[in-house]
């Protein structure tokens, strides 16, 4: 067993296990060295994962992919699994259940891992239940406000209907095709005569699988409540963590079907539409800063199925993905820790005055919100101009010019929350804010959104190298 | 120097963002001193300029690479046609710096939004890279945003919002199309302007060439803006500060004119040679729409503001004229684009004015409305010598910088399209009239007893306007230095079709 190809993995689990020992047995106080723990964890993890970097091949009998698209992905998970933990020990500093947070935190990384890494349909089940399960855990921490339990509550049966339809279409295709391993499926998906409605049913009911860990239309609806109730570190992680890894799933499960033979790529496209558009009308009028945040992320979905949808029509397409994930991750883990740092201060009318009284807070929030939207030198312009670039080469330009009447239309619902910040409030007191953490994750997140967009290059070269297998 | 030219006011930008122990007086010496740093390097460029036959097209050409994966890089340069519009935008901002502002309290972040739009609009101007042209047309968005919302009055921040997504909503259009023409190259991604004006990558009129055509003009129409997208225009003019209107009107607006000749015109001649007829008469409708309704204003910056629409009908009229193909008329087509050139240049400098103009009321009266106003020729007679001036100027004067731009657009565009230059000339009798009866609802008549102390023009103040419109007047003298170097370009451009 090549158990070195999952070392990174393995990491993760004794780190986890070792942070939940401690939580165990440290005192309250002493609860954040799970967070250091975590962290070392985390790095030695990204590490080894770095290590990959080159690899090409499936392993542990198929069932694990080592390509470009995986090792990316599972950096960035690992990434942005480490910014949460920096938002975290503060927040949950009078929470009984501290230690324990990032036992949990750690397991639901795992989940996101195997998702962007899973080369097999049982292990592509495997890795959304792990994710699902450890979410509506993180989802409802707050057990004792209402808010937070909705959210779980919410987060727990959307997703147990769409594991639900995610186990039947995974049945199906088993039973159509005759296989789990992505290797065996990819020959018999085109195989003469294999298509069938029946066949493709269960490839679409995979998908929409999948589009409840991605938060797209029609399992999209946990996403705002989530925003708004989950306690805000895991809000953050929660919108960001489980969608990196089922992008790339569902990326590599559309590019086993060919083109020609099921008809798999518009239903893609018709749910990105639905996706980026029902998300931004939803954000439009939206007062509660969290749940906007929250909508955006569903459209922000939306346009990475766009990726997904010229998988196989375009060399840049999976390079574009990466790239998008990357600026939607840092747009909206900056965003969120903007969100935190301000005690998770959520009514739009309270952030009035921001730009006067909490600077830095303030710019970083614009500019997460202008890189969102997609406005240069920003990373999220380069994120959103390689995406739009993938997909008119794939031959669907239509689908940009939607993508882009919706970017028009999601600036309105950002400057609804920039404008009074900058240009309203001059009587507003100054907030209380989280402490150095969350000010130092806040600065991070201002820096990275700047600098990963002047310095795209290595970035561009590197995912522009990234394959899918198999 | 360019590069120098562009980073110049958005360091300084960045310093009076961060030197927290700045106050108003200091900030302001700073902005003016910085903001002068482009002028001077722009006239060296000036002076350095070949503007002879057989000169290369783009001088004072510099590049590194930036993202060569995109074979996106920082690539810089000028022909006679930017160098003139740069040149143009550094006076007007180190005007609109300079020009008394109330910073509310926040004259740092007033300095510096102001130095970081310089610096974007220079580099628009400057830069021969498409994306970093898309870069800095989506930047000066940014910057005028927060300009009007912050500083403007009334309805700011509903303005400033609605000019923002409007004109998103133009450059998105415009990305879209960039895309299209550079996926279209066959020798791979490029986004160097160069090479694609060499390369042509897109000729006829079939439905993707048609379509990244449209976006193209859809994106700079709304950028103009022209007839039916200006109507973002006359609310952003009128919530915004003074000095701001200034340059969305001076500087902003031709940033569309631009690209409309940068691009377009000269990346998919053939293309835009068939849609040239369309996009003369809408631009003939922009003509006389603007003036029409600029008419009906019975406020100062409204009527002004709609006069901008009314004057960028000409220049793109001008353009529409010099882009079509007709055989035999190179030297009428050359004409036509120069005049549209210059079009720009004098309504940069004359709109400029007169928005400053109309800041200077509003500080002095709080309030845009002509009625309010009458007989202040005897109170305030340099305001009312800089206003005459400019007004004459803008209906186009003969000694002044319009006429010698209206009379080359409109002697060019009568050996193409006759009859649309019949019809816009009637644009020119309307602007006449509306400048003459604003004139004299200003300044004439009895004098309304509360403006009875009204306070002249201070002396910065007429200073600035003085800068502005002795270059008004020396172009409508003497126009000879300057249509040297626009003609050198616009040979080269009308001539690569």
């Amino acid at each position: 067993m090549p158990v070195g190809d999952i070392l990174p993995e393995i990491v993760l689990i004794l780190t986890a296990v070792a942070v939940l020992l401690t939580a165990s047995f440290t005192p309250h106080r002493l609860q954040w060295i799970g967070a250091v723990l975590a962290l070392a964890g985390l790095a030695v993890a990204g590490a080894l994962t770095a290590g990959q970097i080159g690899a090409h091949r499936l392993t542990f009998s198929g069932t694990w992919a080592l390509d470009g698209a995986s090792i990316y992905a599972r950096l960035m998970i690992l990434a942005a699994t480490a910014f949460c933990v920096v938002l975290t020990p503060r927040w949950l500093a009078t929470d009984k259940r501290h230690g324990e947070y990032y036992a949990i935190l750690l397991f639901s990384a795992l989940g996101a891992l195997v998702l962007a890494a899973a080369a097999d349909l049982l292990e592509l089940v495997m890795g959304v239940l792990l994710s699902s399960v450890t979410g509506y855990t993180l989802a409802a921490w707050h057990r004792d406000w209402g808010l937070s339990v909705e959210a779980g509550m919410k987060y727990f049966l959307v997703g147990a209907l769409a594991n639900v339809i995610l186990l039947i279409g995974v049945a199906l295709m088993t039973g159509m095709l005759g296989g789990f391993g992505f290797a065996d499926l990819a020959p018999a998906l085109a195989a003469p005569g294999a298509a069938s409605p029946l066949l493709l049913l269960g490839v679409a009911l995979v998908v929409i699988g999948l589009s409840f860990k991605l938060g797209a239309v029609p399992a999209h609806a946990w996403m705002p409540d989530v925003a708004e109730g989950a306690p805000a570190p895991a809000a953050a992680f929660l919108t960001v963590v489980p969608k990196i890894g089922a992008a790339i799933a569902l990326a590599r499960l559309v590019s086993l079907v060919p083109p020609d033979a099921l008809a798999i790529r518009p239903v893609v496209a018709v749910l990105s539409v639905a996706t980026m558009t029902l998300g931004n009308l939803a954000a439009l009028w939206q007062d509660d800063v969290r749940r906007l945040i929250g909508w955006s992320s569903v459209s922000q979905s939306g346009y990475a199925l766009m990726a997904v949808v010229v998988v196989s029509f375009s060399g840049d397409a999976l390079s574009a993905l990466l790239a998008f994930l990357t600026a939607y991750a840092v747009g909206n883990l900056a965003a969120f820790a903007v969100v935190t740092h301000l005690r998770g201060r959520t009514d739009r009318a309270d952030y009035a005055g921001l730009a006067r009284t909490r600077p830095l807070a303030a710019a970083v929030l614009i500019l997460a919100f202008l890189s969102l939207v997609g406005i240069p030198p920003l990373v999220g312009f380069f994120g959103k101009l390689v995406l739009f670039v993938a997909t008119i080469d794939g031959g669907y330009a239509w689908l940009a010019a939607v993508a882009v009447a919706n970017t028009v239309a999601s600036l309105f619902y950002y400057l609804r929350v920039v404008g009074p910040m900058v240009f309203e409030g001059d009587d507003a007191r100054r907030p209380a804010v989280l402490g150095r953490w969350t000010a130092g994750a806040v600065l991070a997140g201002g820096v990275l959104t700047i600098a990963l967009g002047l310095a795209a290059e290595p970035g561009l070269a590197a995912f522009g190298a990234a394959r899918l297998l198999p | 120097m360019l590069t120098l030219a562009i980073l110049s006011p958005l360091l300084g930008a960045l310093i009076l963002a961060f030197a927290t122990g700045l106050h108003e007086r200091g900030a302001r010496m700073l902005a003016v001193a910085v903001s002068a740093v482009p002028l001077v390097l722009l006239v060296a460029v000036w002076i350095g300029f070949d503007a002879g036959p057989g000169a290369p097209q783009f001088q004072a050409v510099a590049e590194v690479p930036w993202v060569p994966s995109l074979d996106v890089a920082w690539r810089v340069g000028v022909d006679g046609m930017s160098l003139a519009l740069a040149l143009m935008s550094a006076l007007l901002f180190l005007g609109s710096i300079a020009w008394p502002a109330e910073t509310r309290g926040r004259p740092r972040a007033y300095y510096a939004w102001f130095l970081f739009l310089e610096g974007v609009s220079l580099g628009l101007f400057l830069v021969l890279d498409l994306l970093l042209f898309y870069v800095f047309f989506d930047l000066s968005l940014v910057g005028m945003y927060f300009l009007i919302g912050r500083w403007g009055h009334g309805e700011a921040e509903r303005a400033a919002l609605k000019f923002f997504i409007y004109t998103l909503a133009g450059s998105l259009a415009f990305l879209l199309a960039i895309l299209g023409l550079v996926l279209a190259s066959p020798q791979g991604l490029t986004f160097d302007m160069r090479v694609l004006i060499d390369m042509q990558p897109l000729t006829g009129t079939g439905l993707y060439a048609s379509l990244v055509l449209l976006g193209f003009l859809v994106g700079f129409a709304i950028k103009t803006p022209l007839f039916p997208f200006h109507t973002w225009l006359p609310s952003a003019h009128v919530d915004a500060p003074g000095p701001a209107s200034a340059i969305l009107a001076g500087v902003l607006l031709k940033m569309g004119t631009y690209g409309m000749v940068r691009i377009p015109f000269s990346m998919m001649t053939e293309t835009f040679a068939a849609y040239a007829l369309p996009l003369g008469i809408v631009a003939v409708i922009s003509i006389l729409w603007g003036a029409i309704v600029a008419f009906g204003q019975g406020n100062l910056k409204r009527r002004i503001a709609y006069t901008s629409v009314n004057h960028m009908g000409y220049t793109v009229l001008g353009i529409a004229a010099a882009g079509a193909l007709v055989s035999g008329e190179a030297a009428a087509r050359e004409l036509a684009l120069t005049g549209a050139v210059v079009e720009m240049i004098a309504h940069g400098l004359i709109t400029g004015a007169l928005f400053l103009i109309a800041g200077a009321f509003w500080q002095r009266g709080e309030t845009y409305d002509l009625d309010a106003y009458g007989g202040l020729a005897a109170t305030a007679p340099r305001l009312t010598g800089a206003t005459v001036l400019a007004a004459f100027a803008s209906l186009g004067l003969p000694g002044l910088a319009g006429f010698v731009a209206e009379f080359q657009i409109f002697a060019g565009t009568f050996a193409i399209y006759p009859w649309l230059a019949g019809i816009g000339l009637i644009g020119i009798l309307i602007t006449a009239a509306l400048f003459l009866t604003m004139l004299q609802q200003l300044f004439f008549g009895p004098l309304p007893p509360r403006w009875s102390k009204l306070p002249d023009l201070g002396r910065t103040e007429g200073a600035v306007l003085a800068v502005l419109l002795v270059l008004v007047v020396v172009i409508g003298v003497y126009p000879a230095w300057l249509l040297t170097v626009i003609d050198s370009a616009s040979a080269v451009i009308v001539g690569a079709g």
